[in-house]
């Protein structure tokens, strides 16, 4: 009798599902990916060969060339450095979004999930706010809170919330079912205790698949905005307003859109396929032990 | 009335079985006058949907029997039985929707869930899936630990009291940081055990322990557990369906079907003598591992009618052989037959006649 | 009665179902020969990790593709006119139309082989269609036939009904139905009345033999219950991580078994010579071994009470301890 409990490993073996995780050939590539643009970012201020910032009119509209790499932008400013700082500030965001909507989605659905009063109104809640496209939420919010880094970031925390909460409500409902759940009932465990320790724990698996992909939608979507112009104030190199600024010199000077846009699509796909990976080792990898 | 944290519990120590169960008459009444747990008139009802006219499951509707201490009570019968349910309504892990529960005297059926916490220790299940029944994210020790905490049990030799009790179940003390995955099904079922032996209980609702284990490791848990039985005087309900397992390990049987309580008595006169004609078909439908034993195979007809909308009166009377117009007048009352051996059944008389 | 007067209809001889995986080779089955007469119920015993589904998969040619693969031993099969078959080396066209019209298997679940979105009508009418053709309000008036044979009350109504709306034991007697719908002479049964109360499982049983008393078909019963195998069995071939360890009379089996697993497992269920002699159960010590790493030689030995350095070194074979009751040890029978 095997009874499929939501996507969890043991407890403990770690390695183990990093070197599953590695065995696929799509993940590892995806893995070095990541790690190579993270680092990049986070060492942004080391491995750019030019400050971003620094306008050299002399040099404007330069293609790639063995100075600058990815040629310069309208301002002269290299494209490479750009891409590379606005890496860090596109990934930055992503990962704070996830944060955000991790916070709330988990304590939304865990409500959702434990408490059948609260599910009611919570649930609707989750509805209505997927009933938006992602997008125009994010382009209303934004509007509503105004446009800075930090509302970007708000804005978007929110709208990948349900999405989130809606995986833990899933996961919560079927944990709560489960013998361990009444065997800690039957011990007279707390009830903050069932759900910090034997339900969020468990939950861990379908949190970090969700995570990756709101991570890859998060940077997708904060690119978007800016593109559109509603998103972070144009100057602050992000991909998106990279892209942006070079829609006017598409057909002469195509590289300043070219690049970033790369960046985007490395990035995402990255993420994606190490969600992929990460939901195929944790969910069969379940079934097979029992 | 509430209970505060109660002194250890009353009957910790070794009891023979035997003489409690075949001791003289007046030495076997006093004993049964004081049973450990006694069921009144126990129902539970789901309902299936949110109007206040949702159809009803009638899991359980009116069952009454004592367990007396020390002994092995076996609850069995098939599925939509209302056995599970039972089990579960004793320790109220499913609410009861009527009917009173007294343990070692005291009614527990109006208690709050913060009034019931003391009794808790004293009453304990051990679940049917070894798989789903320990949570994958625990160690070992941290699963038996978290029921030492709960009760601030042993919270200055923790440690030792874990390893205490993993040897007490026979596994290897050395595990303790191990996670369930890592563990056979025979070995997470005694883990379970253990767990539900950490809080020191005098009561230990099993069910369906073995079930789900192959036959060769059901044999080690089913020996553990009449050990631990012995040794520590506990005193047990083992929900089961495999009626040669309960005929081996219980001192007294409850037969269930359908929500209802059909038969009960001690194991021997019930699979000897049985009187209620569900019993009868019960037993002789249980297939037997010898193919020389004669077989009388009495054959039910239909299938087991839903638990939302059961028959009138008995609800056996459906599949009955001996089924008659006066079976659907009313619920047949338990008739005492002999010593603690009560049947349900209005056409016993005329049916043994026959 | 030797051997050679018992009319054999499927012949397994040295079977062998390895599944091949990223964490090695599983040899689920490594070495399984028993022989099925016309007639007669072979139930094949074992708990988890025997193989014993493992076999009736690999007969029905229904293993989990590429994992899972025949790498040795052969299937011969006796069809309805008198031609052999090897289905271990059969073309998938061969063993489609062998497959339902002349060997057939019911499942434990009655529910997964059920198709939920068609009537029970339609599914049994399908399998008559598909082997033996003909119009499709004939083919369903042969399954309201199937339906009443199989003792389904009013036939001509649930024909039309869906599995959802039935019960358990109602759906495995559709399952049966839908199995004896082309009159095969096998019938593979896998574990098909585990999930099913006690009550059900003796109307299921007493079907199932008054079924094949009237059809002459044989039955390979798969299963993990010796109740059942008492029940309903005429020969009993004892499986242990892979392989046949003992092959007897039903009689034979349970009054004089030789090999010591077969004898362990007798030991650890409650008899009623046990219950009368008030012993306790003798459970087998140790654990089934994983299929991924078995014991070199007898693969029982780890857990045999009569074990000996010898027992390691080959694996034993299957031989006569006395005539038709054959066994896998070499403490029991001479090699």
């Amino acid at each position: 009798m095997a009874m499929a409990l939501p996507s969890t490993a043991g407890g403990g073996d770690r390695w183990q599902v990093l070197r599953l995780l590695v065995a696929r050939k799509t993940v590892l590539i995806s893995l070095i990916v990541l790690v190579v643009l993270i680092a990049a970012a986070l060492l942004a201020p080391y491995v750019s060969p030019f400050d971003p910032y620094k306008l050299s009119i002399m040099n404007r509209l330069k293609g790639p060339s063995s100075v600058h790499w990815f040629g310069t932008d309208d301002f002269g400013r290299d494209v490479f450095s750009r891409v590379i700082h606005g890496g860090r500030l596109s990934l930055m965001v992503g990962f704070s979004v996830v944060i955000l909507a991790s916070v709330l989605g988990i304590a939304l659905g865990l409500i959702a999930g434990f408490f059948r009063r609260a599910d009611k109104f919570v649930s609707r809640l989750i509805d209505a706010m997927m009933a938006f496209p992602d997008i125009l939420l994010a382009i209303a919010l934004v509007a509503a809170l105004g446009p800075s880094l930090i509302n970007v970031i708000i804005a978007l925390g929110i709208v990948y919330t349900p999405r989130l909460a809606r995986v833990v409500r899933a996961s919560t409902l079927v944990i709560r079912e489960l013998p361990f759940v009444e065997a800690a009932r039957a011990l007279g465990v707390p009830t903050y205790r069932i759900v910090t320790v034997h339900v969020l724990r468990n939950l861990i698996s379908p949190i970090l698949v969700q995570g990756t992909f709101i991570f890859a939608y998060a940077i997708l979507a904060e690119a978007g905005l800016s593109f559109l112009g509603v998103g972070v104030s144009p100057d602050i190199p992000t991909w998106g307003t990279m892209i942006n600024s070079g829609q006017q010199y598409m057909g002469q000077a195509d590289w300043i859109m070219i690049f970033p846009g790369i960046a985007i699509v490395l990035s995402v796909l990255s993420l994606q396929l190490l969600g992929d990976g990460l939901r195929d080792v944790l969910d069969p990898r379940l079934r097979k032990e029992l | 009335m509430t209970d505060t944290l109660l002194s250890p519990p009353a009957s910790t120590s070794i009891t023979d079985r035997a003489t409690t169960a075949g001791g003289s008459g007046t030495a076997r009444a006093a004993h049964r006058a004081a049973p450990l747990l006694r069921v009144t008139d126990l129902k539970v009802h789901f309902p299936t949907g949110s109007g206040r006219h949702a159809p009803v499951v009638r899991a359980v509707d009116g069952v009454s029997f004592d367990v007396p201490r020390n002994t092995i009570v076996g609850l069995v019968g098939e599925s939509g039985s209302g056995k599970t349910t039972t089990g579960r309504a004793l320790l109220k892990l499913v609410a009861a929707t009527a009917g009173r529960i007294e343990f070692d005297g005291h009614d527990l059926s109006s208690l709050s869930e913060k009034q019931m916490l003391p009794w808790r220790r004293r009453m304990q299940i051990v679940f049917q899936d070894p798989y789903a029944s320990l949570n994958p994210r625990m160690s070992v020790a941290e699963i038996i630990g978290e029921a030492l905490d709960t009760h601030k049990l042993a919270q200055d030799r923790r440690e030792a009291r874990i390893s205490e009790l993993l040897e007490r179940v026979g596994l290897n003390a050395d595990h303790r940081t191990r996670y369930p995955h890592e563990f056979s099904g025979g070995q997470r079922q005694r883990i379970g055990i253990a767990r539900a032996l950490a809080v020191e209980p005098d009561f230990i609702v099993a069910d369906e322990p073995v079930s789900a284990l192959d036959v060769s490791v059901q044999a080690q848990v089913l020996n553990l557990l009449q050990d631990l039985q012995r040794d520590l005087g506990l005193t047990m309900l083992f929900v089961a369906h495999d009626l040669a397992v309960v005929d081996y390990l219980c001192d007294e049987v409850v037969v269930m079907y359908l929500g209802h309580i059909m038969e009960r008595g001690p194991t021997r006169e019930v699979y000897a003598r049985p009187r209620h004609p569900y019993t009868r078909a019960l037993l002789s439908a249980a297939p037997v591992p010898d193919p020389r034993a004669p077989r009388s195979r009495i054959l039910l007809k239909g299938d087991i009618p839903s638990p939302i909308d059961p028959p009138s009166g008995c609800v056996f009377r459906t599949r009955c052989p001996h089924a008659a117009d006066i079976c659907a007048q009313a619920t047949p009352p338990a008739r005492s037959m002999g010593p603690d051996h009560y049947v349900a059944c209005v056409r016993l008389d005329e049916i043994d006649a026959s | 009665m030797t051997a050679s007067s018992r009319d054999i209809v499927l012949s397994v001889d040295g079977l062998k179902t390895w599944f091949h995986s990223r964490d090695g080779v599983a040899k689920s089955v490594d070495g399984v020969t028993f022989d099925l007469a016309r007639g007669e119920t072979l139930a094949i015993v074992g708990e988890s990790g025997s193989g014993k589904s493992v076999t009736s998969l690999s007969i029905m040619g229904l293993l989990p593709k590429p994992a899972g693969r025949i790498e040795a031993g052969k299937i011969l099969f006796r069809d309805r006119g008198g031609k052999h078959h090897d289905l271990a080396q059969a073309s998938a066209a061969t063993l489609r139309r062998i497959r339902g019209a002349e060997i057939a298997m019911i499942f434990q679940e009655p529910m997964t082989s059920l198709n939920p979105l068609y009537t029970v009508g339609d599914q049994i009418a399908e399998a008559v269609l598909q082997h033996e053709g003909g119009s499709h309000a004939a083919a369903l008036k042969r399954a309201q036939e199937m339906l009443e044979r199989v003792e389904i009350p009013a036939a001509a109504r649930r024909v039309n009904e869906y599995p959802h709306q039935m019960s358990g034991g109602m759906r495995q007697r559709v399952m049966i139905a839908l199995a004896l719908a082309c009159n095969p002479s096998v019938l593979i049964a896998d574990e098909p009345t585990t999930a099913l109360d006690v009550t059900v499982q003796a109307q299921i049983l007493d079907l199932l033999r008054r079924l094949q008393a009237e059809s002459g078909m044989s039955i390979l019963f798969v299963t993990h219950n010796l109740g059942v195998v008492a029940e309903i069995a005429h020969r009993v071939a004892v499986m242990y991580a892979g392989r046949v360890v003992e092959d007897a009379g039903v009689y034979d089996l349970f009054e004089r078994p030789t090999h010591p697993y077969t004898r362990g497992l007798l030991s650890c269920i409650p008899t009623a010579a046990l219950l009368a002699s008030r012993e306790r159960l003798q459970p087998i010590p140790g654990n089934v071994p994983s299929v991924l790493a078995l014991p070199p030689g007898c693969t029982f030995a780890p857990r045999c009470p009569i074990a000996e350095p010898a027992c390691t070194q080959a694996v034993p074979e299957l031989l006569p301890v006395w005539p038709e009751h054959l066994a896998r040890c070499i403490k029991v029978t001479p090699q």
